[in-house]
């Protein structure tokens, strides 16, 4: 839809050539684009427009180079802008407890399973680890027979207990299991829950607490839109949460939401899935977001280098 | 109902007695929907639709506008036929009627499907699932927990067999216990990954081996927190599968599902079903006014 934002940002600024300077007025029309951009690629309302309203500010007064088009120069500033609010240089997970409990949180259907055994396999073969998993989704139908089937493809050893439907016993049982096998990172793999749902809150909130993992973190669709503020804030609220994992980039979506989760809860993006395979796991790179989010990482490495 | 009436309060501030929808107003439309998922082309269509509207109306009141509002925004949601119930209604001169479900993963496909055996099934028809979701880890138990669960019959075979086989003995199953309607689960899939979509259109000539009009129905999934992507989804998969009709899940949370306007317009497929939880009962038939009316409340 926006391939060509810059192209519209060099028309937006066609009446600017010879003048030389952002002024205002001229940078009203710009915006405009900048923003239905952001809006397209799910960027969160209101933080698109504080956005626009900062880059503005950048923009006022600057010259324009006479080596490059306008529009590419605001384009510049937009990028670096977004590029910085999304953060530094990937996280890793802390692994310093012994064992190391990391915990999943998420909404239905985000990809915290899939994640879980990506995330185990990945410390297992890059990391040397020896992690658990744990299968705290007592809810829905066989989810831990998936957790089976996921351990069983990496080799890597799973916890469940059929028979309960208390997800603290079982996450602390895990925990204990872990111990004595051994192993030094647990995975709690649990339940997808809507923020909304005070119960299934309550019982992360109870699962946390009983458990203190090193990291928590939360799962999001990188597919999400504009509600992606509201579950993040509310997941954060409960859990303080240490960090994201955005999912299915395998997509074209343009992901605006990791910038609106970013921008409301400020946790680093730690990890991204690029794929239903088990090694479909890479670190988060906050310039390539960037670039996804604005559609346009040809007209950005062309700007770099001029 | 509290932000509801206050933000249709400020509107008829706004507009009372007026021939033309000021800026603030609109200013506030616009964020009512862009934070709805409608999008920003389909909310400035909108927008123009209630600008013409005014014009030609002149005066009105907060009422009126409030009933423009629904009018107008309802009335880019696509019908099958005005007045009919959007839920799928089972022909019975087509038996078994196949109805295939598909979307991207983890939208809620495999729920959905279980939902809907179960709602068949009270209307007293003979149901039978197709576990084609032969790829993803303890697909096939899922579905078969919900054949236990709703007590219909499921036909699978074995993790990573061919969907379009389980799918073809499915119908045959069907066809000989003369069932009613057959549901077929699909694997979730990206709709730009070309190798998938490829296997759902081939999913779909293996059904014509058996039931030559089938599938009847493509039900399409579409997960209510996505945002502008549900736009690629559409189209995707109705290029490879003609999608017939949409359902929405997971409006029991905070997001609001407003992308299927545009979607529902552009495409012209009906929203037949939302999902608001995850239990059996959780799946309403589709209503717009209650749906526009749900952007405007907090
Ligand atoms: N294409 C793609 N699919 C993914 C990715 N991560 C997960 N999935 C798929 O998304 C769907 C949901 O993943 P799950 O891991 O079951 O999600 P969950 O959060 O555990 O779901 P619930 O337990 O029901 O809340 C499955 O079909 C996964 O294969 C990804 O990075 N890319
Ligand atoms: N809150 C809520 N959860 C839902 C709804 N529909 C489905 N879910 C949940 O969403 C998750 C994914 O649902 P599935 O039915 O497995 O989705 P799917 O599309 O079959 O997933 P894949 O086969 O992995 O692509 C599960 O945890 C469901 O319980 C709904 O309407 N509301
Ligand atoms: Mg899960
Ligand atoms: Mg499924």
């Amino acid at each position: 839809m926006f391939d060509n934002l810059s192209e519209k940002l060099d028309k937006a600024f066609h009446v600017l050539k010879g003048h030389g300077q952002i002024t205002e007025i001229n940078v009203a029309e710009t915006l405009k684009e900048v923003r239905r951009a952001l809006l397209d690629a799910d960027v969160n309302f209101k933080i698109a427009k504080d956005f626009t309203n900062k880059v503005k500010e950048k923009a006022l007064g600057q010259n324009v180079l006479t080596t490059l088009q306008p529009g590419q120069l605001m384009v510049k500033i937009v990028k670096d802008e977004l590029t910085e609010l999304m953060g530094g240089d990937a996280e890793d997970v802390n692994l310093s407890g012994n064992p190391s409990v990391i915990l999943m949180s998420g909404l239905q259907g985000s990809g915290k399973t899939t994640f879980s055994g990506k995330l185990a396999n990945y410390l297992k073969s890059k990391k040397n680890k020896k992690p658990l998993l744990v299968a705290c989704d007592v809810y829905r139908p066989a989810a831990i027979d998936q957790l089976h089937v996921v351990g069983e493809q990496i080799g890597v050893e799973v916890y469940s207990d059929r028979g309960n439907n208390d997800p603290v016993a079982i996450a602390k049982a895990g925990v204990a299991q872990a111990k004595s096998l051994g192993c030094n990172v647990v995975i709690i793999d649990t339940a997808g829950r809507l923020a909304v749902d005070e119960q299934m809150m309550a019982e992360i909130a109870n699962i946390h607490k009983a458990i203190q993992p090193q990291e928590t973190l939360f799962v999001v669709d990188s597919m999400t839109g504009q509600d992606a503020v509201n579950t993040a804030k509310a997941f954060n609220d409960v859990l303080n949460f240490d960090g994201v994992i955005l999912t299915k980039l395998d997509g074209d979506t343009r992901g605006g939401a990791a910038i609106s989760i970013k921008s409301v809860v400020d946790k680093p993006i730690k990890f991204i899935g690029t794929g239903e395979k088990m090694e479909a796991i890479d670190v988060f790179h906050p310039s390539r977001m960037a670039d996804r989010i604005l559609g346009m990482g040809d007209v950005v490495s062309l700007v770099e280098r001029a | 109902e509290k932000s509801k009436s206050s933000f249709f309060g400020k509107l008829g501030k706004a507009v009372a007695g007026k021939s033309k929808v000021d800026d603030e107003v609109l200013d506030n439309l616009e964020e009512v929907l862009v934070s709805s998922d409608v999008g920003v082309n389909t909310t400035l269509k909108i927008i123009e639709r209630i600008e013409e509207r005014v014009s030609r109306d002149k005066y009105m009141g907060t009422d009126e506008l409030n009933t423009i509002l629904r009018e107008e925004i309802a009335g880019l949601l696509s019908e099958t036929h005005v007045g009919e119930s959007t839920e799928i209604s089972i022909p019975t001169d087509k038996k078994p009627y196949v109805i295939m479900v598909v979307g991207v993963n983890g939208v809620g496909k495999t729920t959905t499907i279980g939902k809907l055996a179960h709602q068949f099934k009270n209307k007293g028809l003979k149901v039978v699932l197709g576990a084609g979701d032969t790829f993803r880890a303890a697909a096939i138990d899922q579905l078969q927990v919900w054949a236990d669960r709703v007590q219909v019959p499921i036909i699978k075979q074995k993790m990573g067999s061919d969907p379009a086989s389980v799918a073809f003995d499915t119908l045959n199953s069907a066809v000989a216990d003369q069932a009613d309607v057959v549901l077929v689960d699909t694997a979730g899939r990206l709709h730009n990954k070309v190798n998938l979509m490829n296997e759902l259109s081939k999913v779909k000539r293996v059904m014509q081996k058996v039931v030559p009009d089938a599938p009847h129905e493509v039900l399409l999934v579409l997960d209510g927190s996505t945002g502008q992507n549900a736009f690629e989804q559409a189209k995707q998969f109705t290029k490879a599968t003609e999608v017939t009709s949409l359902a929405v899940t997971k409006l029991d949370g905070t997001a609001k599902g407003g992308v299927v306007i545009g979607i529902s317009d552009q495409f012209k497929i009906p929203v037949k079903y939302i999902g608001v939880g995850e239990g059996i009962e959780d799946l309403q038939v589709f209503n717009k006014y209650e749906f526009v009316d749900s952007f405007f409340k907090m």
